[in-house]
């Protein structure tokens, strides 16, 4: 074939590629949505649209799943595994590994190594982590960041149902009439759930939304009732809400009968701490009368759903929340039955299928907790000699314990604990001294891959294959979309090779993720018939239905809610309408709760409270949404947000930066001056990483306080103070070309399209402001530019300390800009952004340029009367619209010609040329 | 009897006075006109594109003579028409050839003349000035004729001298005294781009040079240039454009007070009640001219006294310039540097596109304009010097400012409503509210 077909070929292929569909679901929130790809092959490209057929979402995305195919590019990407800082071989890196683990197990035993694991690990990756660690290694010590983020939860589940189950499915959402939204800025962190609330409520007025945040967020935009509660006050409220329900007859004692038990000790714990109103009211910082109308609104609401999520999971007494909110469903006998139940809702695209596998320290796997029985049936399943019966170390606990020596070898899985963990820089600590640090992730360079000894690429969401588990039990399929880049390989095959290495060759033969699915399944029907009783399951967990599917089954398989087995071969969407529950005696139980405040307290010495979390458009630590520009648009640097009463006390300006400390670290933010937060709280992002701040990490700040049951930390309450960031320049650097950080106090990069921005501040002046400006963007002095064909163009108003500067390359285009400013009166940066996507600067922006402001007023055109500046645009206009066909009347006119009388003639010719 | 008016000059000032009578009161004088160029009114500032080729005689002239006959004025022009003496006892004025006009008002428009430098060889032939028509005629004949030329002076005239010559295909050398062109109107940095353009435009400079003496040979005609290092250049022609001199003989004649230049009141009246004088002839408060926008105020203000309209009084305001050559934009006012002479400490701010030949300079004193260079781009050279002559605090608009008027306009509207915004909207509601 010649080259000229061969060419033509390819361009008709650009006209009509061959793309083939595919489906799968998204990479992020808990919310799991099904996601239709179209795939080019060719390009390693794909389009992203929401699947409509999917029951999360039914074709919605929202700004971050819209944005999934801007994140799959290979430039930020780890390709080839690295030992000690240098790329190796596979057989390399994983003998590294092996021996490294082998060394400290035979030296220190099992419990000197952990594995770290994560909520974006698909199950089948977290099902081999789980068991070669528990099974094979013998040690209990694998956990995952999902300790960060609903640990509480599960504790609260099985303190309550006996297991971890969730009772409900997202259809209660749109069969419910009250809907209370607990520490959840659904709006943001949970979209599309959001929009199916939202469009059910727009559909049935009737319907009432209650918000119970500290925050006015935008989840209150459709709120009937906003509670801002003092932080970490929730189950005060809810034990209020139990004596309530009691006081007013509004119990379902037939339930409570029937079902339950523990629910006079609960009432009587209730009374105790909220059995008055008003001291209630007074506890949670909100009036008596939206607190009545709150407990009115849940007893004469039959259908309610109480949604949670951070807000509840992530404080000291965090289980305890979960539970006075299980109390009044349990109270009411509203669960498991259409339109009503607690929701726990997660944080991550798989926090559910870890849950499951039993990738917590403290389960063992498959929903069976450390029993006797169920270590010897697991032993029996696995055929393992080696299976740990203890728990090991929690999420803060391992890393203490790296800190403390006694972990010497860990294994970090697809998260970014330095960045997530609280008391974040002491987890940098103990990784900086750990003797063996091995982390396998897809991104090239996060704070955590920065630490790393061994470096393992593994796939990412666009090429990973199993399956994730929602918020609802609903079990989907994330297919992988291209082939694995470079020399990425599956989570869940780099674990097996590693067993196989350490000497573990039966367990781990696996071939495909199907097989490892199937063994999943079979695990979870595993002596899992009938109870003593005779009729039930032993556990919740179970999808034995599944066990046998072939691998094209698997290929195919759709979502699906678990339990499937037998009795629900479809799946099934509710549990305990019926009781039922997992506990010895299928009672569920209430639990006496002791409301108890945040454990630190704030004082005089760190008077505020900081409170955390998320924000629209990002994800966790940002590793893959900074790397889609329209998500870095809604909100671009780490902020702190302050009540203006506090503002004025502290003397800090709008937009200023500030330093929050705590006794555990400090961070720096631009403040945002908002009612939206209580006075007395602040509030700033959890995602900010080194990678994209200097000083932007809160959790360096966030206390390692952590609840008693669940060991899940309180990121929601850290006593901290403030103080201004003393600048003396504030500035932005938008460059095309990367940039090396200026050596400044405060830098957050924001990767935007075709440009990179770099916020700037500094306590220091600089000496020569525009040659410091140009070598910022990687330019020496002049006569570099010049070499690199690169003009300049300047600005500077000395005594004012503005500086800006401008580069322009030989095509024309924009290639970076600078400014400085004594204050943070700086442009707004969108429009310069804009001018990166032009192939050339017109003349008209290129002078508007180092304004930062969009060429303003109308194009008068070339300058005709250069006295009066009237341009030849006006002159026509004034000829063609005003009638003026003299020079004396477009003197008259525009006063043009009327000074030195130059332009006279060249009037005179665009008259004649206009009038013809 | 309408009163008698003379007018003595037919140039810039005179005409603009003119045309300023004819539509403000029209019908209060009898007018008589002389002047010694045998042209109706022309546009003098126009004498460079006429040099050049850009324009023909035609297109430069303002009032031709059928204009003066349509006004019932009465213009004596040429040689022989050239006033000569005044008279004011009698209160007449008498032309070279005899004719003896009397007046009730005497104006005084006439003009300057060029410096000659006070050195050997002047006289010889070839060496020429650049201040009429005549002298254009001269200068495109040379052209012709010959191939080098020296313009001695740097200044707005001798530029453009210079390039109209090499346009005209002569290799042309500026002599100046300076280190570069053009510096009282721009600073060092913008001279130099001006500089560079022109030579890259085929002009050279000898920069920094003090004129000795000018040589000839046996026919009277210019052959060399010796300047004070010893060198010299050879050459054709030598134009020289190194400043006016106020034209005042007639006046000093009379015995009308003079300095500089004739001197005037803010009504620009001499000593002499009937008298007037105006253009680049006086001295006001101790200054004289040499652009064309005083010229019309003072056209303005004297034609509002001739009116009787009222009180209306001149005053010098710092005049922009520019030099016209064309795709050469230059646009500079007040003052240029940072330190002026008074020792006051200026604010600059400057803006550079060097590739593009963009060189800007605002200097502020306490957030007022008080001078602006332009090199390259020169739009917003009115909006400056409106915000000069108001001497309009700037605090606000700085930021803005160098970019023009439409964002100055665009932001200040801002600031504006924003502050309105602030003080009208209530103080929100701190807890979220029930609906």
């Amino acid at each position: 074939m010649s080259e000229a077909v061969i060419a033509s070929d390819k361009s008709s292929l650009a006209i009509n590629p061959e793309l083939r569909n595919l489906h799968t679901t998204c990479a992020y929130c808990g919310v799991g949505c099904g996601v239709d790809t179209q795939i080019n092959d060719d390009t390693r490209s794909i389009t992203v649209k929401g699947l409509a057929t999917h029951p999360s979402n039914y074709g919605r995305l929202c700004s971050k799943g819209s944005a999934l195919a801007d994140t799959i590019g290979l430039g930020e990407r780890l390709l080839q595994p690295q030992v000690h800082g240098k790329a190796t071989s596979w057989d390399d890196a994983l003998n590294t590994v092996a021996q490294g683990f082998v060394k400290v197990i035979k030296e220190h035993g099992p419990d000197a190594v952990a594995f770290y694991g994560s909520g974006q690990l698909l199950t089948e990756d977290y099902y081999v982590a789980n068991k070669l660690m528990k099974g094979f290694i013998g040690s209990g010590n694998i956990d995952t960041n999902s300790r960060l983020c609903m640990s509480s939860s599960v504790v609260g589940h099985k303190r309550a149902f006996g297991t971890d189950t969730v009772p409900g499915c997202y259809e209660d959402f749109e069969q419910a009439n009250l809907i209370i939204l607990v520490g959840s800025n659904t709006a943001w962190c949970h979209p599309v759930l959001f929009q199916r609330i939202k469009k059910h409520k727009e559909e049935n007025p009737h319907v009432k939304v209650v918000v119970i945040d500290p925050r006015k967020t935008n989840t209150c935009d459709i709120a009937d009732l906003h509670l801002p509660l003092n932080l970490g006050t929730d189950v005060w409220l809810f034990n209020g809400l139990l004596n309530y329900l009691a006081k007013n007859k509004q119990l379902n004692l037939d339930y409570i009968n029937d079902y339950t038990q523990g629910f006079e000790e609960s009432l009587q714990a209730a009374l105790l701490s909220a059995g008055d109103l008003k001291e209630t009211a007074n506890t949670l910082g909100i009036s008596e009368s939206k607190l009545t109308t709150f407990y009115k609104w849940f007893g004469e609401n039959e259908k309610v759903v109480t949604l949670y999520s951070q807000g509840v999971n992530q404080s000291s007494s965090g289980t305890d929340k979960v539970n006075s909110i299980t109390n009044c469903h349990l109270a009411t006998g509203r669960i498991g039955k259409p339109g009503m139940g607690p929701f726990s809702m997660t944080g991550q695209p798989n926090a559910m299928g870890g849950r499951e596998v039993g990738g917590l320290a403290n389960t063992l796997a498959s929903h069976m907790d450390f029993t006797d029985d169920n270590i010897d049936r697991l032993k029996r399943f696995w055929n393992t000699d080696n299976l740990t019966e203890t728990q090991g170390l929690v999420a803060v606990d391992l890393f203490d314990a790296i800190d403390q020596g006694k972990i010497k070898a860990v294994w970090i899985m697809a998260t970014n604990p330095v960045v997530s963990m609280p008391n974040a820089d002491k987890v940098k600590k103990a990784l900086q001294k750990c003797d063996l640090v091995v982390v396998s992730d897809c991104i090239e360079k996060t704070d955590t891959m920065d630490l790393a000894h061994v470096k393992l690429p593994a796939t990412p969401w666009s090429e990973k294959d199993g399956t994730v588990t929602n918020s609802e039990r609903r079990i989907s399929r994330q297919r992988a979309l291209l082939t694995p880049a470079g020399q990425a390989k599956h989570d869940w095959w780099i674990i097996c090779q590693v067993a196989k290495r350490l000497g573990f060759k039966e367990g781990f033969n696996f071939e495909t993720s199907a097989d490892v699915f199937r063994e999943h399944a079979a695990l979870s029907g595993f002596e899992n018939h009938t109870t003593r009783n005779g009729f039930g399951r032993r556990r919740d967990f179970d999808i034995s239905g599944l066990q046998s599917i072939s691998n094209k089954e698997y290929e195919d398989l759709q979502p699906i809610q678990w339990p499937v087995n037998t009795e629900h071969p479809n799946g099934s969407p509710r549990f305990f309408a019926k009781g039922e529950f997992y506990t010895s005696n299928q009672k569920g139980n209430f639990l006496a709760l002791t409301p108890k405040l945040p454990q630190n307290s704030t004082n005089k010495e760190y008077p505020l409270a900081l409170n955390s979390g998320r924000i629209r458009d990002q994800w966790h630590t940002m590793s893959r949404t900074a790397l889609a520009p329209q998500l870095n648009q809604h909100i671009s640097e780490p902020f702190v947000q302050m009540h203006p009463g506090d503002a004025v006390k502290n003397k800090f300006n709008d937009q200023q930066l500030i330093k929050i400390s705590s006794k555990w670290g400090d961070m720096t933010g631009r403040l945002n001056i908002t009612e939206d937060v209580k006075a007395g709280d602040i509030f700033a992002p959890m995602h900010w990483t080194n990678q994209l701040s200097k000083t932007g990490r809160i959790n360096s700040v966030v206390n390692p306080v952590v609840d008693e049951f669940s060991k899940q930390p309180e990121s929601k309450f850290t006593p901290v103070t403030v103080s201004s960031y003393p600048a003396k320049w504030h500035g932005f650097i938008l460059s095309r070309e990367e940039i090396t950080w200026p050596d400044v106090d405060y830098v957050v990069s924001v990767k935007g399209k075709q440009q990179t921005r770099y916020d700037l501040a500094h306590n220091q002046d600089v000496t020569q402001p525009i040659e410091q400006l140009l070598n910022w963007l990687g330019i020496q002095n002049e006569a570099a530019a010049k070499a690199q064909q690169l003009e300049i163009l300047s600005y500077q108003d000395a005594s004012n300390h503005l500086y800006r500067l401008a580069l322009v390359n030989k095509q024309g285009q924009l290639q970076g800009v600078a400014f400085m400013a004594p204050n943070t009166d700086l442009p707004e940066r969108t429009w310069l952004a804009m001018q990166f996507e032009q192939a050339a600067l017109t003349t008209r922006a290129r002078h508007a340029l180092l304004s930062g402001h969009a060429p303003s007023g109308e194009d008068i055109g070339a300058i005709v009367c250069a006295c009066y500046s009237v341009g030849e645009k006006t002159i026509e206009h004034a000829i063609k619209v005003k009638g003026c066909l003299t020079t004396k009347q477009l003197g008259v006119e525009l006063k043009a010609g009327t000074n030195c009388g130059s332009c006279i003639p060249e009037m005179k010719q665009l008259i004649t040329r206009c009038s013809q | 009897m309408k009163a008698k008016l003379v007018l003595i000059g037919n140039g810039m000032a005179g005409a603009k006075l003119l045309e300023e009578l004819m539509s403000s009161s029209p019908n209060k004088y009898d007018i008589t006109v002389f002047g010694n160029e045998p042209f109706g009114n022309y546009n003098r500032i126009m004498l460079s594109p006429l040099l050049a080729g850009e324009k023909t005689l035609e297109e430069i002239m303002v009032l031709d003579r059928p204009w003066y006959q349509q006004h019932g004025i009465e213009l004596h022009v040429g040689e022989d028409k050239a006033i000569t003496q005044i008279d004011r006892v009698h209160k007449t004025v008498t032309t070279h050839d005899g004719q003896q006009t009397s007046y009730d008002r005497l104006i005084i428009a006439t003009g300057s003349k060029p410096f000659i430098l006070p050195i050997k060889g002047t006289n010889l032939n070839g060496v020429m000035s650049f201040r009429d028509i005549s002298d254009v005629e001269k200068m495109i004949k040379a052209s012709n004729l010959h191939k080098k030329a020296v313009v001695i002076g740097a200044g707005l005239l001798g530029l453009e001298a210079a390039m109209g010559l090499c346009g005209r295909g002569m290799e042309v050398t500026v002599v100046h005294s300076n280190v570069v062109p053009l510096n009282r109107q721009l600073d060092i940095e913008a001279g130099t781009l001006l500089q560079e353009e022109l030579s890259a435009r085929g002009l050279n400079f000898k920069m920094n040079a003090q004129t000795q003496s000018i040589e000839g040979n046996e026919e009277g005609n210019v052959t060399k240039i010796h300047f004070k290092d010893g060198s010299f250049l050879e050459t054709d022609i030598i134009i020289m454009a190194i400043g006016i001199r106020p034209n005042m003989q007639i006046a000093k004649d009379a015995g009308i007070h003079c300095e500089k230049g004739i001197v005037v009141n803010d009504t620009l009246q001499t000593y002499d009640p009937k008298i007037y004088a105006l253009g680049e002839c006086i001295q006001h408060r101790g200054g004289t001219f040499g652009l064309v926008a005083p010229l019309y105020d003072q056209a303005r203000v004297l034609t509002n006294h001739l009116s009787e309209h009222g009180v209306a009084q001149y005053q010098t305001l710092p005049s922009a310039t520019k030099l016209k050559v064309t795709g050469i934009n230059l646009f500079s006012v007040g003052q240029i540097d940072e330190n002026n002479s008074e020792g006051d400490e200026c604010e600059t701010i400057i803006y550079r596109d060097k590739q593009q030949g963009i060189y800007k300079k605002l200097v502020l004193k306490n957030n007022v304009l008080v001078g602006v260079v332009l090199y390259g781009e020169t739009k917003e050279g009115a909006f400056y010097n409106e915000l000069l002559d108001e001497k309009k605090d700037l605090t606000k608009m700085r930021p803005y400012l160098m970019f023009g008027r439409s964002l100055c306009d665009e932001m200040c509207d801002e600031m504006y409503n924003k502050n309105h915004e602030e003080i009208s909207t209530n103080p929100k509601v701190l807890e979220g509210e029930e609906k």
